[in-house]
């Protein structure tokens, strides 16, 4: 990862200690929460689709998190944030992979030839399995060593694909809720994901950048 | 015949007339309405993810002897079958009905059966309660996402009631409408259903003696969640098709618009009956998940027309179940 640095006149902040600990704590509870119902039969008369579910709407809760880091860092002004952005990353991958196991060992029974029937047979399903694999190319592609080897420029470019991992994920969930005609959640999570998509058209970019160096500045002149 | 009476029985009998004898009865009443109230909210606390179903009414029915009406298979923990439901008037979300359902008043309730019928009327819930002998009935119950459940229903076969207005020559379908309120069914606001929630039924669907005007569920009246005062069962069709808090059952002659079918024509037909060899566009149907086996219970196949193929597939004879799903 780049290192951050300031620009001149730009106080430098640091991340305070405790924040990337506690920020990987909270992305863990909800894993913790759900093995603990597995296990204490807590999940409800359905247990399977609560489980499948559950890792689903956490794994695009942490996604709309991951893609917050950016407008964050720029509007603060705190190029700091960047550290937490790859093991938010990680926690993205790690739900989703939790999701696809959920739904292959207790909805199909672990059975392969099951699971590729029923690929081919819902479509909402292979746009999640598709979502899935780009995100094992970017958790693939996340270590330092990986990074340095392809080189910022073609990594940045790989690591693109998490904007078509969110429009998946929002199709994938919009799809699975079509069926239910119940949009509400969709709408929040898709319209939230957008915005924040919207945020990275250069205009706005460079309109975040702006604020952040406004608020840096202001800051400056009232001490 | 001559009853049993166990200790239990003795016990409860004394306990209740030593407690008349001493306690002016609308004292002790109120006092066990108190007493149960109690109960109710410390396990509401202490149970926040459990239906309750304790304050509901008995209604025993006599077991049927209707071919088909009693399934050998185990039925559903009750509190599954009352806690995990479908009725979007209260929500999309399964837990919805249980929690919110309580706001509807299901007394003073009355059913109006109109249409093409010789006598129309308007009866009230008391009258249907007593129309035909209470039976009960053990179902499997499978719904369109897959699911099922079995369950130990109360009723009688819906031909009473239809027999009682005596439909004209000219009847052909049944549909049933249920009870909307917006005051005290939030999902109104919600879905793009159109309300209020119709589904319905060929005659000879409606007579079969399989399918069920409901009234109470493991020996009680049914819990609002579950379609209080009166629902409609319609054991070899998707749950879809048996509405629930029915307020009008009308007779016509031209088959009526029903809800998911109008919502999504291509993944709703009007029969629904359950089919293991035609997929729901978006998903197979040909496994279903009963509940309550746990995390690691597996799905079972699902049969033709639920299991009831037997006593209902004549119905549909030289149909093609494909076309007509």
């Amino acid at each position: 990862m780049t290192r951050a640095t300031a620009k001149p006149g730009h106080p430098v902040r640091g991340l305070p200690r405790a924040f990337k600990p506690s920020l990987a704590v909270l992305a863990l509870l909800p894993m913790a929460w759900l093995l603990g119902q597995a296990l204490l039969g807590g999940l409800g008369p359905n247990p399977q689709e609560t489980l499948i579910r559950d890792l689903g709407n956490w794994t695009i809760r942490l996604l709309v998190l991951v893609l917050l880091v950016t407008p964050l860092r720029l509007a603060l002004a705190w190029p700091a944030l960047v550290q937490v952005r790859r093991m938010l990353g990680l926690f993205v991958f790690a739900y989703a992979t939790l999701h696809l196991l959920a739904y292959g060992v207790f909805d199909q029974g672990a059975n392969l030839v099951k699971v590729w029937v029923d690929v081919w047979q819902r479509p909402f399903i292979a746009v999640g399995m598709a979502a899935w694999v780009l995100l094992l190319v970017l958790a693939l592609t996340s270590p330092a060593t990986v990074v340095r080897r392809l080189g910022a420029a073609r990594w940045r470019r790989v690591h693109r694909c998490v904007y078509a991992v969110a429009a998946l994920g929002v199709l994938h969930f919009f799809w699975m809720r079509a069926g239910k005609l119940d949009f509400g959640e969709v709408w929040l999570w898709g319209g939230l994901l957008a915005a924040l998509l919207l945020l990275r058209v250069p205009m706005c970019r460079k309109r975040l950048q702006a604020f952040g160096s406004w608020r840096v500045q202001r800051a400056a002149a009232i001490k | 015949m001559k009853r049993r009476l166990t200790r239990e029985h003795v016990l409860r009998h004394q306990g209740q007339s030593l407690l008349q004898q001493v306690t002016p009865e609308p004292v002790w009443q109120q006092r066990r309405l108190l007493l149960a109230a109690m109960g109710a909210s410390m396990a509401a606390g202490v149970l926040p993810r459990r239906a309750q179903a304790a304050s509901l009414a008995a209604l025993p029915g006599q077991r049927s002897t209707v071919p088909g009406a009693i399934t050998m298979q185990a039925p559903t923990a009750e509190q599954d079958v009352i806690g995990y439901n479908n009725f979007y008037e209260f929500g999309t979300s399964k837990s919805d009905p249980a929690r919110l359902a309580g706001a509807m008043a299901t007394r003073p309730w009355t059913v109006r059966v109109e249409g093409l019928v010789a006598k129309p009327r308007t009866f009230d819930i008391d009258d249907l309660l007593r129309l035909a002998p209470m039976e009960e009935r053990i179902y499997r119950f499978r719904c369109v996402e897959a699911w099922s459940m079995v369950v130990p229903w109360v009723g009688y076969a819906l031909s009473h009631l239809l027999q009682a207005v005596q439909p004209l020559g000219s009847a052909k379908y049944v549909s049933f409408i249920t009870h909307t309120d917006p005051k005290t069914m939030p999902g109104l606001r919600g879905s793009s259903l159109q309300w209020p929630y119709t589904e319905g039924l060929r005659m000879d669907e409606a007579m079969h003696p399989l399918t069920l005007l409901t009234f109470g569920l493991y020996g009680k009246v049914l819990p609002n969640q579950n379609g209080a005062p009166l629902r409609l069962i319609v054991p070899w069709k998707y749950g879809f098709k048996s509405g629930k808090s029915l307020v009008t059952i009308r007779v016509t002659e031209t088959q009526p618009v029903t809800a998911w079918n109008q919502a999504a024509p291509e993944e709703y037909g009007f029969y629904s009956n359950v089919n293991p060899q035609v997929a729901h566009p978006r998903w197979s149907q040909a496994s279903e998940r009963p509940l309550g086996g746990g995390l690691f219970a597996s799905r079972v196949p699902t049969q033709m027309f639920n299991g009831y193929a037997e006593q209902v597939a004549g119905l549909y004879a030289g149909m093609d179940l494909r076309q007509y799903f």
